[in-house]
């Protein structure tokens, strides 16, 4: 008894020695676990750490972050949020309206975020005026990635528009070679259904189609288009493709079994890994004619008590933003960085091209965020979308009949 | 003392366990119930708003589809488990020498999880890999078998695959009542002349009425909770078309962020399986006048 008194006694201790202190304490849910990611969440690790900080990592890998999110919900409810946890796009909002997201306004005012981040980003970032999250990178989705030698050896272009691509997949189907590597699962139906919406139909149908969910949009004669060109690409993909991984498909293009892959830019690290040089053995180009879908990973920050934990947020923020980092991480995961002042220098050919192109599509106004990646709609609102679009692209349903279900469907999920 | 603990020792010891299964069980079946009945999202909420989940629900095309594929499924599945399992009961009956080796290979998937097993039949049935490509190699050009990637059959390969992993253990069941038939039936049907197909057909199989409705209730409740399968076999594809109550409820709780709908679907797949069991329980329990 003597001794669980000393025990706690010093442990009340050392806690007000930290308290005293401050020493920033954070403790970051994130399933970046695979090699390149994990190598590059690393950074972040070591450059808090070096800045006096105790890092608690709480990696929680599957499901594409089902399983980091079971975890968060069951810490959220138990009153014991982590410091900072991987989220994105419309999800932060969502937190924030179960009260669960902290400020760390005060970080990005004195780094001075505003003028940092494409405005479009910003949005993404702000619970009502303040900076509740702090991004790690931009991904492009809307890529087309092509076998250099199959195309010059069939004498076509990277293609730009979504006529270009049938065209050039027509030629290639001539000659006996198969066009597109597609992976059947839902989420890759939607990167491919988005890239077309954006493609065919151009940024402000994109727009009032999959951001606002406007009815007149998703019942036109352009979305009819979208879901007949969903079935033009059905016919360039082989027999084989249901429930395929995408980096599978990615390995079809690299091995020369098939000429393109409509994927965002992670399946440039599987072409790097297989040593092929981008611009050389690999081409990028996109359909979207100046439109840029985007997919921003960030850390929201949750609402903790104690010093430290508050001084490991502010830290964290800091240095989540700071230019080595966004351009190391950035580096390893294939994406650019968030903030645009980062020298593009050591980036490959497509890495600088899709830096550029965001630099145009800011300009234009073109700068949307991706509803197949969850940076668009509401969770639940996106699987409405998603579960049309994969119905219609694995059987043989009309366009009208998908335009009149995913009318309904929306209409069911608001 | 010791007529005091000998009196409340028994209840002593249930006592925790009864409680953790009123809390856990009986208590989370009704927080469950009670969430549908809200409009909780990403977290449960606790304002009643009436049945707009069990509306929205049978609005789905999604859901329309997993209760569909459960009725094929399940058919399907006890009917080939129950009929192969006795076939290959019978089989193993017939005093036959290697019945040892042979019981072992036939009960052996049962020890596989759902996930080995899912995992297996999805190599051996995708077109590309497995039967498909193996008979178009030995020069069968035209032979085709792609119902793995087939919206309209891909629902039946989960049946195949469940019943191979299903029915050595329903052929365990069946192959304990085969020998708990009295023995001097048999020997006096046999002495009258009559032929086994018939002994079998009027004497064995009605006296195992009860092995029937123990595999039955076995099979039935692996078919509604069925989600593993599915999972490592097909992904619910292709698109959504082999999802499962139980695939749809998992996709709304963890990957939408809809645990309205989640829990409503859970609450249906509960009376689902309630109208099974409770019949059940009411034949086994009523009391017996014999």
């Amino acid at each position: 008894m003597k001794n669980m008194l000393l025990v706690s006694s010093a442990f009340a201790l050392g806690m007000a020695a930290t308290t005293a202190q401050a020493e920033p304490q954070a403790e970051v849910l994130h399933w970046w676990t695979s090699g390149g990611e994990a190598a590059a969440v690393k950074v972040l690790m070591e450059e808090f750490e070096a800045n006096g900080g105790t890092w608690t990592d709480m990696p929680v890998a599957g499901g594409g972050g089902d399983a980091a999110m079971t975890a968060l919900r069951a810490r959220v409810l138990s009153g014991n949020a982590p410091t900072a946890v991987q989220l994105k796009g419309p999800s932060i909002q969502e937190w924030y309206e179960e009260g669960a997201l902290g400020s760390i306004q005060d970080v990005a005012e004195a780094e001075n975020w505003d003028e940092l981040l494409p405005e479009a980003i910003q949005y993404h970032l702000k619970c009502d005026g303040e900076y509740c999250a702090a991004p790690v990178n931009i991904h492009r989705i809307d890529w087309i990635w092509s076998n250099a030698s199959i195309l010059e050896d069939a004498g076509i272009e990277p293609p730009k528009t979504w006529d270009e691509f049938n065209a050039a997949a027509e030629k290639l189907q001539g000659m006996g070679i198969l066009p597109l590597a597609h992976g059947g699962q839902a989420w890759q139906d939607a990167t491919l259904f988005e890239a077309v919406v954006v493609g065919l139909g151009g940024p402000e149908f994109y727009r009032d189609a999959l951001v606002d969910l406007d009815q007149d949009a998703l019942t036109s004669e352009t979305m009819v288009q979208v879901f007949d060109q969903m079935r033009t690409l059905r016919g360039y993909v082989d027999d084989n493709f249901s429930g395929r991984d995408w980096n599978l498909a990615t390995a079809m293009v690299i091995n020369g079994e098939a000429a393109f892959q409509i994927m965002g830019d992670w399946a440039k690290g599987e072409f790097i890994a297989a040593g092929k040089e981008p611009g050389e053995d690999f081409y990028c180009s996109s359909p979207s004619r100046g439109a840029y879908l985007y997919n921003v990973d960030s850390f929201a920050f949750f609402n903790v008590d104690g010093d430290d934990r508050q001084a490991g947020q502010q830290l964290l923020a800091k240095l989540t933003m700071g230019k080595n980092f966004q351009k190391v991480f950035n580096l390893n995961k294939g994406s650019i960085p968030a903030r645009l002042d980062v020298s593009m220098d050591e980036f490959e050919f497509c890495g600088r091209q899709s830096n550029a192109e965001l630099g145009d599509a800011i300009e234009n106004g073109s700068l949307l965020p991706s509803y197949a990646h969850g940076m668009a709609l509401r969770g639940a609102q996106a699987g409405a979308v998603t579960d049309v679009v994969t119905a219609h692209f694995n059987s043989d349903m009309s366009s009208e009949d998908a335009v009149a279900q995913l009318s309904q469907a929306v209409a069911a999920s608001q | 003392m010791t007529d005091w603990l000998e009196k409340h020792v028994p209840k002593l010891v249930l006592a925790p366990s009864l409680i953790a299964i009123f809390v856990f069980v009986y208590g989370f079946i009704g927080w469950t119930a009670y969430v549908s009945f809200t409009k909780s999202r990403l977290l449960p909420k606790y304002d009643l708003v009436g049945p707009i989940q069990y509306e929205k629900l049978a609005a789905s095309p999604r859901w329309e589809v997993a209760l569909t594929n459960l009725a094929i499924f399940g058919i399907l599945f006890i009917l080939f488990a129950t009929v192969i399992g006795l076939i290959l009961a019978i089989m193993l009956d017939q005093k036959i020498r290697t019945e040892g080796p042979l019981r072992t290979i036939y009960l052996y998937p049962m020890a596989l999880s759902f996930i080995v097993t899912g995992t297996a039949w999805k190599w051996i049935l995708n077109p590309g890999l497995g039967i498909e490509s193996v008979f178009r190699d030995m020069g069968f050009e035209n032979f085709t078998f792609d119902w793995l990637v087939n919206p309209d059959l891909a629902i039946y390969t989960v049946v195949i695959a469940g019943v191979w992993q299903s029915s050595g253990f329903v052929m365990a069941l069946f192959l304990a009542g085969l020998r708990s038939v009295d023995g001097e039936i048999i020997r006096a049907a046999m002495v009258d002349g009559i032929s086994t197909p018939r002994i079998y057909m009027s004497i064995i199989i009605p006296s195992m009425a009860p092995i029937f409705l123990s595999s039955f209730i076995v099979l039935s409740h692996l078919a509604i909770k069925s989600f593993d399968l599915v999972i490592a076999l097909t992904g619910g594809g292709p698109g959504y078309a082999t999802d499962l109550p139980a695939t749809y409820m998992y996709a709304m709780a963890f990957s939408r962020g809809d645990i309205g709908q989640a829990a409503s679907s859970a609450t249906v797949m509960m009376m689902i399986v309630t109208a099974i069991i409770v019949p059940y329980l009411y034949s086994e329990l009523r009391p017996r006048h014999d």
